[in-house]
């Protein structure tokens, strides 16, 4: 933590321990090159899981959240970086190959666009799909209402 | 943001065909494909030069449902997504409420938690080698694994009164006491189990076809397999001795003795070999917790109502094909705000690609084999 911040000094927004595990938040811009230096400097070489959070109501409403581990270390750490619906996320996929499924996944639920991803398509979801369904304004019920009105030319009652 | 999205051309479509180049359809309806995976392959005569995997027919939007549902609630969804080994699904989302809780389980629960999880293993690994032979050709084996699974699903059926979808634990412990002859049953099991293995090693190990069909295959580096976060029998085949049972324990692993097995080559081969080697590992483990299983009670103190204070907790587990990660987000009420699953059969099959190119399409359906995918968790 002590070497992140003497790093990155400003770049690291936040930093925490959350039922002792460790938390970094750091600024989207610099997500990429941290998790480069996490990498190959501090040993954090195997990406378990990226993955998005939604808080509509923040300012800047997504949380990507890395989770790492280091064989070495035998430790796990927690990266995050804030993004607003527009704003872009610099693409971990060269770090870390793995990722690619999982950045597409992101955008594909979350409709996070990831700066320098060679193929961002949705992949669980087919291609005509409207909207993002893990946002946290994608109502299901809406949702079920409107297709049972437009399949089913009735009131769903629901 | 809609009109913003990206041109969702596929990048094998995108790509120009070489002379004697094809693209070949395979899936979503394929007996190889243990599921609904569909395959994109590109093939010059009968050697594949790339390929991309179709996922997303099962998907079933669980960790939408997850926000949708009390922490209770969406314990059994977890069984249906990696349906051939739903006692470790359980596991590891009990463990990770539990987490999230500050709770913990009384060590009765916890061994014999162990104990299911690790049939639950070999059981899974049965399967696995039951199918994945008989893509290769192999017919026997599958009927000797069915039978021998077959006993497990019965100790599941006595204890919690499924075979499949268990939804064997719960938040805080257990809801069901062992039945009166669970350590017997177990027993009676493991006793002549490694016998078991070591006649379906006798019929594959040795044979020239098997051999000839999975040594070289699909080989994944180390160093590969860690980029492509591969986990569990994929990444210790490559050579990497990790397991989370050792590295951070969970539920009673601490107080056994196993090894981890692994391998050198990281090809198909060596993949069958440890996941051979890791039955037999399962079976100590299950030997030694029965022998001793605390007496007790079997919940923990955690209320009829769960409201985990605002907070987040990552917690993994190494189900039978890798680490299956939860990733929950509480607000403090008494649904979760988020619920991530690192599912292991997805990760592992993104790496797919990289094995298969350079070999032949039937070298396909052994390295779908060999990475053991559900697609009830790929998907979803």
């Amino acid at each position: 933590m002590k070497r992140y911040k003497e790093k990155f000094g400003a770049g690291i927004l936040e930093a925490w321990t959350d039922r002792k595990q460790a938390i970094l938040v750091v600024s989207r811009e610099l997500l990429a090159e941290v998790a480069l230096y996490s990498r190959d400097q501090e040993k954090f070489d195997w990406l378990s899981d990226l993955t998005a959070v939604d808080w509509p109501k923040r300012e800047k409403r997504f949380d990507i959240v890395l989770n790492m581990y280091s064989f070495e270390k035998n430790e796990r750490l927690r990266l995050k970086a804030h993004a607003a619906a527009d704003e872009r996320v610099p693409s971990v996929q060269g770090i870390w190959t793995t990722t690619n499924w999982m950045e597409r996944e992101v955008y594909d639920m979350f409709g996070v666009i990831f700066e320098g991803h060679p193929n961002l398509t949705r992949i669980l979801l087919p291609d005509e799909w409207q909207g993002f369904p893990l946002r946290k304004d994608y109502d299901i019920l809406t949702q079920d209402t409107a297709w049972v009105r437009e399949n089913l030319g009735i009131e769903s009652g629901q | 943001m809609a009109d913003e999205r990206i041109p969702t051309a596929t990048q094998l479509d995108q790509t120009v065909l070489g002379a004697d180049e094809i693209i070949l359809n395979m899936g979503p309806q394929h007996p190889s494909t243990h599921g609904v995976l569909r395959v994109k392959l590109r093939l010059d005569g009968e050697k594949v030069i790339g390929s991309e995997c179709v996922i997303g027919y099962l998907h079933r939007g669980v960790e939408k449902i997850a926000e949708h549902r009390s922490y209770q609630q969406f314990a059994p969804y977890v069984d249906r997504m990696d349906y051939v080994a739903a006692v470790s699904n359980g596991l590891g989302y009990c463990e990770a409420v539990e987490k999230l809780l500050g709770a913990e389980a009384p060590p009765r629960a916890r061994v014999i938690r162990t104990i299911l999880t690790e049939l639950q293993r070999i059981a899974s690994h049965l399967f696995w080698l039951g199918t994945h032979a008989l893509d290769i050709g192999a017919l026997t084996p599958l009927f000797y694994c069915l039978r021998e699974r077959e006993e497990i699903l019965k100790i599941f059926e006595k204890f919690c009164g499924a075979r499949l979808t268990t939804h064997a634990f719960r938040i805080g412990g257990l809801q069901y006491e062992a039945y009166d002859e669970l350590e017997k049953d177990v027993e009676r099991f493991c006793k002549p189990f490694d016998k078991r293995v070591d006649e379906y090693e006798s019929l594959l190990t040795e044979n020239r076809i098997w051999v000839g069909r999975t040594k070289g295959i699909g080989i994944l580096t180390a160093k590969e397999a860690i980029d492509y976060g591969a986990s569990g029998p994929v990444l210790r085949a490559s050579g990497v001795k990790w397991d989370i049972r050792k590295a951070m324990p969970y539920a009673a692993y601490d107080q056994y003795r196993f090894e981890i097995p692994t391998g050198k080559n990281g090809d198909t081969f060596d993949r069958y070999i440890v996941r051979m080697e890791e039955m037999r590992q399962s079976r100590l483990i299950c030997l030694q917790a029965i022998e001793n299983i605390p007496a007790g009670p079997i919940m923990g103190k955690v209320g009829k109502v769960l409201k985990p204070p605002p907070g987040e907790v990552y917690h993994a587990i190494e189900a039978p094909k890798g680490e299956l990660g939860y990733y929950i987000v509480s607000d403090g009420t008494t649904q979760p705000y988020r619920v991530r699953i690192r599912p292991p059969s997805l990760i592992n099959l993104e790496a797919f690609d990289k094995m298969i190119r350079g070999h032949l399409v039937a070298d396909v359906v052994a390295i779908i084999g060999t990475l053991d995918i559900v697609l009830g968790e790929v998907d979803r």
